[in-house]
């Protein structure tokens, strides 16, 4: 995997809160067996009208939207279907972060395998950041992963949580599969420890 | 094996179930478990067996996988060819990365073939005190056997087929109680609208949900199947509930459920999961399921819940901006005005199907009510068994004939229209009411409403062509 490092970047800002993956990539799209091309389907539902046309009143149909390697996203961000196809929609859309103040559980996980970082942070920060971004839309933001800090566009620098095990995995390029057969007399122990469950091709 | 100072304190079986399962714990590290049961399907896996092809790997343990053909897959006559390209690709793959690496898979004509979260406790695959994962969020389907039960990403579905493991970090325990007596009319999915409605799609992120209480103590298997399935649309990573003398009944002698001496050592080890008195929860909710309606969802999310005969919530009566603006934007893509009822709402299709309720419970309370009425001509009623052993059971019981006879669809066994990737969809602007468990934007099919409700309130809808109180029509 790809190692992250500081960038500063624009900040494309959708005020919504609970933005599920259906949304992020329908599922029409699903159907795929690759990873790659799932970028110009970002968002396609808001993104595009009825005959396919760029919806203009949409973010990423709009400079700031298409400037930016920033998500700002309202509560809950990435909720509902367990697709993969999201955090690779985004990144191949040229995105390297969503900030929200809060990740559905297993999208955050999915964006740690696939370098995009969920960065969360508190609602004064997020309501500020999205004030910010109406008045300035070409603000920046900088991401520091490293010191695990955004720095808002007036220089004032916020700490975001990580699982230290991710951050590692993410600064070293480190492969999580990697990491878990290198644990294989673990795993023989555990095995030879316990009773077959269930056999599927009995 | 728990190790003693473990065992010394009281257990959630959320807690047990997890210990038994900890391949290995290092400090700032997430924990490696190991994974009982994992459950493969055409649209999450191509990618994983990419990358096993690609590094090299075998599948570890085939054993303990199974596969089968159900999001992609069309719902009509299985004879006919499927003219979509790229599912026909997808599916295709899915039958030869199973057969290069040793995976068992129901495919699209065999006769146990369905959804993924139907067939597995359907065949005994799914046990009590297992973990069980599968790359799709409504895997917590299976926590009613009072497993552990995660969907996971791609990249960890290659992960296990790989491995046979996870990396996860512990989660938070989450109890929801619910005691007392459902009314008549009021059911299993009322009862997890109604959770979700209250605690928010949000409301269990990070957290395994246990469901305990009189009342889903007094729940089927199926029934307690439909309150897990929904678990995920609370947020949470998990919901289980602990087993009983109903799930050693419906496990017993399904095709892959321990035999003879083995069975009587599995339940005696099962007895020991349930949580031991004087455990503590991380969070706790309580139910009062006797003040309970018929629920139905008027929004774009799960957690837009209402009482079917209640008035759809007022954006201005919201004092957080976003909360506000998320609701009118609802309500707007809804095309529904705040503060009336939707009772009485016109409905294009009424779909009855889904991991939730496509099961023959689900069936038989459909056609108990539809029997001898007939489907408003202004409604599309589908009707999709979860799975081609349901389909053949409902048949064995007439209940096709009875869903024909009112003017249904009765298809083949399918995610069909839950997920609208398989040529089951809504037209843009049409109105559903739906007895599966998403009603985002376009979930249905580019441009559709939906309204998630239960088998009854649907085959109420379908015969009215309103949205309708089932109590209204019961006897
Ligand atoms: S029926 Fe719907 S929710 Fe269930 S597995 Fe299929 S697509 Fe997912």
């Amino acid at each position: 995997m790809e190692k992250i490092t500081t960038f500063t970047s624009r900040v494309a800002p959708l005020p919504i809160d609970n933005i599920d993956t259906d949304q992020i990539i329908p599922a029409r799209f699903l159907k795929t067996t690759s990873k790659i091309g799932l970028g110009d389907q970002l968002f396609c539902d808001w993104r595009y009208d009825a005959n396919g046309n760029p919806n203009p009143d949409f973010l990423l149909n709009q400079p700031q939207g298409k400037a930016a390697q920033v998500l700002l996203a309202g509560d809950n961000f990435g909720c509902g279907s367990s697709r993969e196809h999201a955090p690779w929609a985004l990144t191949q859309y040229g995105f390297k972060a969503v900030i929200s103040t809060s990740f559905a559980d297993i999208f955050k996980g999915n964006s740690l395998k696939n370098a995009l970082l969920p960065i969360v942070v508190p609602h004064d920060v997020s309501a500020k950041l999205f004030a910010t971004l109406k008045a300035e839309p070409a603000a920046t933001v900088t991401i520091s992963l490293a010191d695990q800090t955004v720095t808002l566009p007036d220089g004032s620098k916020v700490e975001f949580p990580i699982d230290p095990f991710y951050k590692d995995c993410l600064l070293e390029g480190v492969d999580e599969l990697g990491y878990i057969l290198k644990q294989e007399p673990a795993i023989a122990a555990y095995e030879a420890s316990r009773p077959l469950t269930v056999n599927t091709l009995a | 094996m728990a190790s003693p100072h473990i065992a010394a304190r009281p257990r959630t079986i959320i807690e047990k179930v997890w210990d038994n399962h900890i391949v290995s714990e290092r400090p700032g590290a997430p924990a490696l478990i190991y994974i009982d049961l994992h459950l493969v399907h055409e649209v999450t896996s191509p990618q994983a067996f990419a990358g096993l092809r690609e590094r090299g790997l075998k599948v570890r343990r085939p054993d303990l996988t199974i596969a089968t053909t159900d999001h992609s897959i069309p719902t009509h006559d299985r004879n006919l060819p499927i003219v979509d390209t790229i599912a026909a690709v997808q599916i295709e793959q899915l039958q030869k990365n199973c057969a290069d690496f040793g995976i068992p898979l129901f495919g699209p004509h065999s006769d146990k073939q369905g959804i993924v979260h139907v067939i597995g406790p359907e065949q005994g695959f799914t046990q009590p005190g297992m973990t069980v994962v599968c790359g799709d969020s409504h895997t917590a389907t299976h926590g009613a056997f009072g497993a552990l039960a995660f969907g996971i990403g791609t990249s960890q579905v290659e992960h296990v087929l790989a491995s046979g493991c996870l990396l996860q970090a512990r989660s938070q325990t989450y109890e929801v109680r619910v005691e007392g007596a459902l009314r008549p009319g009021v059911g299993a999915k009322d009862v997890i609208l109604n959770l979700i409605s209250r605690i928010g799609i949000g409301g269990g992120t990070g957290c395994v949900i246990e469901y305990s209480g009189s009342t889903i103590r007094s729940l089927s298997m199926e029934e307690r199947m439909t309150v897990c399935n929904m678990s995920i649309e609370g947020g949470a990573r998990a919901g289980l509930i602990a087993p009983d003398e109903t799930t050693y009944e419906y496990l017993a002698g399904r095709p892959y459920a321990p035999k003879g001496a083995e069975w009587d050592k599995a339940v005696s080890l099962w007895r020991q999961l349930p949580t031991d008195e004087g455990a503590a929860y991380d969070k706790q909710i309580f139910i009062d399921a006797a003040a309970l309606e018929p629920m139905i969802t008027f929004g774009t999310n799960p957690g837009m819940g209402i009482s079917v005969t209640a008035a759809v919530p007022d954006p201005d009566s919201l004092a957080d901006p976003l909360e506000r603006d998320s609701l009118s934007k609802a309500l707007r893509y809804m095309d529904l005005p705040a503060g009336k009822p939707l009772l009485g709402h016109a409905v294009n299709v009424v779909f009855i199907g889904s991991c939730t309720n496509s099961r023959i419970s689900d069936l038989r309370a459909a056609a108990a009510l539809l029997k001898g009425r007939k489907v408003s001509p202004n409604v599309r009623l589908m009707v999709v068994p979860g799975s081609q052993i349901v389909k053949r059971q409902a048949q064995e019981e007439g209940l096709d004939r009875i869903f024909k006879d009112a003017g249904a669809e009765w298809r083949e066994a399918g995610c069909s229209m839950c997920i609208a990737m398989n040529g089951d969809q809504l037209k843009p602007g049409e109105y559903s009411v739906s007895t599966s468990n998403r009603n985002f934007e376009g979930r249905q099919g580019k441009g559709g409403r939906t309204f998630l409700a239960s088998p009854l309130t649907a085959a109420a809808t379908a015969i009215t062509g309103v949205v309708t109180d089932v109590r209204t029509m019961m006897n």
